[in-house]
């Protein structure tokens, strides 16, 4: 996603030829994103009357708040060891070549093909009382009984770094793989030994691409949904599923609307944030 | 150095195995022949693809998530086409808007566009309806569209179109002649690739779904939720069967856009 695919090039076109190829484009997104949106957080300020009442509520109230507290909290479990798993798979793979470096792309990206409810049903099933996780350990004779490991922040914890960890581990590869081989191997002609080389040459170049991976894996885990609502405890609401329980049971879309208001805005602001820093490709595991 | 190289090795096998692991035990537990998901599956039976294929409730859903993945594809390639086309050829200056506007849908959350398009559509009478989930599916695979046509639509030299233009070819011509042909197996992936993200969207399909029409994400999702039976192991099946289908084409594409592919301008 270099900004050089979107630079002119070639005879012009006229300006409406370009506005008419353009409106569906804008048109789309302006009426099915951007005012759909607006509409919404305008809601969270302007009900019934124009107030900030509705986010002094979000993180006043201590249940509420408890709620946000959780989100962040899982989110950057998640992003902490999707970061544990991915580094070192993104280091190998920077390291093969031929069928070994396909064999492993193939494995991470096998799941972007997979349905996320066909994966959260497996993890449903796995961690089941009677299920194979439970029966495993007790085969081994690691736990007497049963261990209840469904419906518990755990349980959201494993089966979001499950969907979340391949995303983590592009940019990073990314990034590891532009940096010559040369560098490490002047950094061991000098002296260094390999584990000093990889602290001082390699991890300060990948950075940019860690950084990434983690903003990306850590904000797309904050507005999860499907996992937390199939695998998680109704005692224990991750931010999606307390606005999906404003709206559909207590009908509070002023509410809902400021604990989207709430999300959006600090996603917006990290993203802005790391784009300004890093630009943005590096989040996706882009070319620099 | 070599000790080092065999416990890396090992652990990332070990992470593949997570990986993996989830997605391998639930295909065998689709012939399991009891009405909960038994592993090792216990007997061998088809009666679970039998009960999919005979449902109406399973099949209605699955045309539903068809129909809405095939329109999504086409309106996605088609406006995603359009505009990437009418950048790399217009004046410039609309690059940074456009690519803002591309990086919303991303990292604005799924949960959030859900929930504003549910008040959008009640607003406006389109919730449950196709039209409804075909654009909001659009909005949601757009960016990804326009990345893989933008992709190639940087590839193809301009002088190309020139050369048609001069011959006395017009803008469409040239464009449908010379440039579209080399763009096309993008356009293509692209256009897989909105399928995919369609027919396997389950957020908005949450939110948006009537009493009526569900598409199989929202059917499977209640299914997980209400009683877990090896109906869904069985889907699993078939969805990584489409998957395998899909991506064995997408390699075919791949293959013949590199076959087609003209020798890249030499430009930084």
């Amino acid at each position: 996603m270099a900004a050089g695919f979107f630079q002119p090039e070639g005879r012009r076109l006229s300006k409406a030829a370009v506005t008419a190829l353009m409106l569906p484009f804008f048109s789309v997104i302006a009426l099915v994103f951007l005012w759909p949106l607006l509409s919404l957080l305008s809601l969270s300020v302007l009900e019934p009357e124009p107030t900030l009442a509705h986010y002094q509520r979000a993180i006043d109230n201590p249940v509420y708040a408890r709620v946000l507290w959780r989100t962040l909290v899982i989110a950057l479990w998640v992003s902490a060891v999707s970061l544990l798993l991915a580094f070192p798979v993104a280091l190998l793979m920077a390291r093969s070549e031929g069928p070994k470096l396909a064999f492993i792309t193939a494995c991470i990206l096998l799941p972007f093909w997979s349905s996320v409810l066909v994966r959260t049903a497996a993890w449903s099933v796995l961690l089941q009382r009677k299920g194979l996780i439970n029966e495993g350990m007790q085969g081994i004779g690691l736990t007497a009984e049963p261990l209840k490991l469904l419906y518990t922040q755990g349980a959201v914890v494993v089966a979001m770094v499950h969907v979340l960890m391949p995303f983590m581990v592009l940019p990073i590869y990314g990034a590891l793989r532009n940096i010559p081989a040369d560098y490490a191997r002047a950094a061991a002609i000098c002296g260094a030994p390999p584990w000093r080389g990889f602290l001082h040459v390699t991890l300060p170049l990948a950075l940019p691409g860690v950084i990434g991976g983690f903003i990306l894996v850590f904000l797309t885990a904050l507005g999860y949904f499907i996992t937390p609502s199939l695998l998680g405890s109704p005692k224990e609401m991750m931010i999606s599923t307390l606005i999906s329980q404003q709206i559909r049971e207590h009908l509070d879309w002023p509410f809902a609307a400021a604990l989207v208001g709430l999300l959006t805005l600090f996603v917006t602001a990290i993203t802005l944030v790391f784009s300004r820093l890093f630009g943005f490709d590096r989040m996706l595991g882009g070319r620099k | 150095m070599s000790q080092q190289n065999w416990m890396l090795n090992a652990f990332v096998y070990a992470v593949l195995v997570f990986i993996l692991l989830p997605i391998l035990i639930i295909l065998p537990m689709a012939f399991s022949d009891t009405d909960y998901l038994a592993f090792p599956p216990k007997g061998y039976t088809l009666r679970w693809f039998e009960s999919f294929f005979a449902s109406s409730r399973w099949m209605g859903a699955l045309r539903f998530s068809a129909e809405i993945g095939l329109l999504t594809a086409l309106c996605t390639t088609v406006i995603g086409t359009a505009a990437c086309y009418a950048l790399v050829r217009g004046a410039g200056g609309l690059g940074a808007v456009f690519q803002g506007l591309l990086i919303g849908p991303i990292v604005v959350p799924h949960i959030a566009l859900a929930v504003a398009l549910y008040l959008f559509f009640q607003q406006t009478g389109l919730s449950g309806t196709r039209l409804g989930y075909v654009l909001a599916h659009t909005v949601i695979a757009l960016p990804f569209v326009v990345f893989t046509v933008a992709a190639a639509l940087s590839q193809v030299d301009p002088a190309l179109e020139d050369a048609a233009m001069s011959c006395g070819a017009s803008r469409v011509t040239a464009f449908r002649l010379v440039t579209l042909p080399l763009i096309l197996p993008n356009v293509i992936s692209g256009g897989l690739f909105a399928f995919i993200i369609s027919f396997d969207e389950p957020v908005v399909a949450f939110f948006l779904a009537g009493i009526r029409d569900k598409t199989l994400p929202r059917m499977m999702f209640d299914d997980i939720e209400q009683n877990l039976t090896p109906v869904i192991p069985a889907i699993a099946v078939l969805l990584t069967l489409l998957s395998i289908v899909v991506l064995l084409a997408g390699w075919l594409l791949k293959r013949a856009a590199e076959r087609k592919a003209p020798a890249a301008p030499s430009e930084p």
